[in-house]
């Protein structure tokens, strides 16, 4: 897919087309509260989602990635409003999500759809698979008789079948309960379904399967997914575009295949240097960069560029100045003062550093 | 290539429930040698951490255990508790994938490295095993390691927590490791530490290690053999070019088949059709049978059995013969 660049405001970003964006993200900020003692004061705050601005456009993939603690799920949550984000807008179309009162809200989720991650969890186990993906259609004013058809078309869709209504979600594996999941968030016809960690509770095998069929779907029913994922080689596989984020910063967006081969800040190169490749001719030849110590915490996050402690090339700015996400051309956005630009790699700026010793590199 | 280290032989490992017995790995075979890294790979359920479980005798109570483990030539299956404690820990350690539950929440980390060395041989004074548990911390990459052995291991990271684990399974310098899932529960970047790690350490002190992993990727960088399980079974064991590059599986070829790549160059995904089976009630004939686009009816009613299709390379596939022209692993 190529990117055409689309001028829009501050946070513009490139899409799939020369559409408007459908969902535009705006200094989404999510903070959790620390509370301690007797009386339950609030002693701080976790700042899981500091300041997001991203746009998903109509029929496009924008994977999500990051590393645990990145605040991908709660950014991917506070969309629907699962968690009540702290300040900021989520624009559908004209309208803010984040504005809406409940019983909008509620109408709101006819389009905007989840499909989580433990497909154990997200399943009523004392509920039969025809209601679970029959419910929504009737909190939404279907009546049962259509209800009814329309469950055993959405089970067919998703490769089951339509007696497979009456059972249970314990009657089933974590591959077709995956499957019941996103039959259940294409009940209302939505325009965007979120998709937290869709697969990796799945065995490889099974992976593949519920991939493509997320891949069918979308094409289908002309949908948009944010596929939030820890997996770099499923999110390139699935994605149109990919946004990494780090303690709860957006650090990178960019079309896929730049992201995933220019790479411009120094925290995706090194998250992509980390991944095992399943080839062991490849695995031999990669010089793999591997980044000191944590991930430090979210309730107290490091000044400045909130990656600077682990970012080998970091300089005095990055204590003290938080990088802007700034467009560096083509709706590739980065958050870094000192960007890896025109096909820069780690490697030569730690060469040119002379910090080739403070990292350690495996051959 | 030199004498086993370990050798199992027909190993059987079962579960008695009260709905029959489950098979959970069937008629194992094989070898380690000194120094090498074998991969153990299999989707959940294949039956790859309950082998590694019962060489090391740490199965449940209702386990049926059958076959031959030996280890530097001592049979490991029936020698008495007493032994077994002695080889445990000493001469093969095991790191767990998830060090918050295999490690003591009310030790702190270097009283549980003073343990280990001091439970195998206690002429080690506590004060030297002190000093050995900080150096060995320090061998593992924990910072401030005087300070860090005095701590709680709720105290330490995820990533810091494994490597305490595995200096405390190298604290006796064991000739065999066995690490199972070493780095699941970890992110990318620390498990990149982790690895870079194990692989120091198993160079500095030249033991043998058993890495079980669902992650290809994992193996492709660091093993020197493969053995692919399927439900309860050895199906392919090779070098890993054999198995990467010329397997002649069906299983192998299908898993590798199904798993995206990020370097993208792979456009397709061809999954595997259906379920792993119920090992309590496993189809006749190849388990892989039902999932198995190059099955015929021999496979219906036959076990196959291992075919030795190279140096070092196996297969356990009716048509193994075949497999060789018509097919190669796409990439």
């Amino acid at each position: 897919m190529t990117a055409t660049i689309t001028p829009f405001d501050s946070g513009a970003l490139a899409g799939t087309g020369a559409d408007e964006p459908l969902l535009r993200i705006r200094d989404l900020v999510k903070e959790f509260p620390i509370r301690a003692g007797v009386f339950r004061r609030q002693v701080g705050a976790v700042q899981a989602v500091s300041g997001v601005n991203l746009d998903l456009y109509p029929n496009e993939t924008l994977g999500v990635v990051g590393e645990s603690g990145c605040g991908k799920s709660t950014l991917g949550r506070s969309l629907l409003r699962l968690v009540e984000p702290t300040s900021g807008s989520v624009m559908f179309g004209n309208e803010d999500v984040t504005a809406a009162s409940k019983g909008r809200l509620r109408e709101l989720r006819r389009d905007l759809q989840m499909v989580f991650q433990d497909p154990y969890a997200s399943l009523n186990p004392r509920l039969p698979i025809r209601d679970i993906i029959g419910e929504p259609m009737v909190i939404h004013g279907v009546s049962k008789s259509e209800a009814r058809e329309r469950v055993g078309e959405l089970l067919t869709r998703v490769g089951l079948l339509p007696e497979h209504g009456n059972r249970y979600p314990h009657e089933f594996s974590g591959g077709q309960r995956q499957r019941i999941g996103i039959a259940r968030s294409l009940a209302l016809r939505p325009k965007v379904i979120i998709l937290d960690e869709p697969v990796s509770a799945l065995d490889v095998s099974i992976q593949a399967q519920v991939l493509n069929l997320l891949d069918e779907i979308q094409a289908e029913y002309n949908l948009s997914f944010m596929f939030i994922a820890h997996d770099l080689s499923v999110v390139r596989h699935t994605s149109d575009r990919v946004a990494v984020m780090y303690l709860g910063r957006i650090a990178e967006v960019a079309d896929k295949d730049v992201l995933y081969e220019s790479p411009a800040h120094p925290y995706t190169q090194s998250l992509l240097s980390a991944v095992p490749v399943a080839d062991p001719r490849r695995e031999r030849s990669r010089k793999r960069i591997i980044l000191q110590g944590d991930v430090p915490s979210p309730a107290n996050p490091p000044a400045g560029c909130r990656f600077h402690p682990r970012c080998p090339v970091a300089q005095d700015k990055c204590m003290t100045d938080t990088p802007e996400l700034v467009d560096i051309g083509a709706g590739h956005q980065v958050s870094c003062h000192f960007p890896l630009l025109s096909g820069e790699t780690l490697l030569q700026r730690l060469g040119d550093m002379g910090r080739e010793a403070a990292i350690s590199v495996k051959s | 290539m030199s004498d086993a280290l370990l050798t199992v032989d027909h190993l059987n490992v079962g579960f008695a429930t009260k709905a029959g017995v489950v098979q959970a790995a069937t008629d194992i075979s094989f070898e380690i040698h000194p120094g090498e890294v074998l991969a153990v790979v299999g989707e959940s359920g294949s039956g790859k951490s309950v082998t590694a479980l019962a060489l090391m005798r740490l199965h449940p109570g209702n386990t049926i255990v059958t076959g031959d483990v030996r280890f530097e030539g001592r049979d490991l299956l029936n020698m008495s508790d007493r032994d077994m404690r002695a080889i445990r820990g000493n001469d093969i350690a095991m790191i767990f994938q998830d060090p918050m539950t295999a490690m003591n929440p009310v030790f702190s980390v270097g009283d549980q490295i003073v343990e280990t060395i001091r439970v195998h041989d206690s002429s080690v004074s506590k004060q030297d095993a002190w000093t050995k548990s900080v150096d060995l911390l320090k061998l593992v990459g924990v910072p401030e390691p005087k300070q860090r052995a005095s701590q709680y291991p709720h105290e330490y990271s995820g990533g810091m927590r494994q490597r305490a684990m595995i200096a405390m399974a190298i604290a006796n310098d064991p000739k065999l490791l066995i690490a199972d899932e070493p780095t699941t529960a970890l992110d990318v970047t620390v498990q990149a530490q982790v690895m870079e790690v194990l692989h120091e350490v198993q160079a500095e002190t030249g033991s043998a290690m058993m890495l079980i992993t669902h992650d290809l990727g994992l193996v492709a960088g660091s093993a020197d053999r493969v053995q692919v399980m399927y439900a309860s079974r050895l199906m392919e064991t090779g070098t890993i070019d054999q198995i990467f590059y010329e397997s002649r599986n069906p299983y192998t070829m299908a898993l590798l088949d199904s798993i995206p790549d990020v370097d993208g160059l792979k456009h397709e995904l061809h999954p595997i059709p259906g379920n792993p089976p119920s090992l309590l009630n496993p189809p006749s004939g190849c388990a892989f049978r039902p999932r198995c686009s190059f099955a015929t009816d021999v496979c219906s009613t036959e076990v196959p059995s291992r075919v030795k299709v190279g140096d070092q390379h196996e297969s356990r596939c009716a048509r193994t013969d075949e497999l060789q022209t018509s097919v190669g692993v796409s990439s």
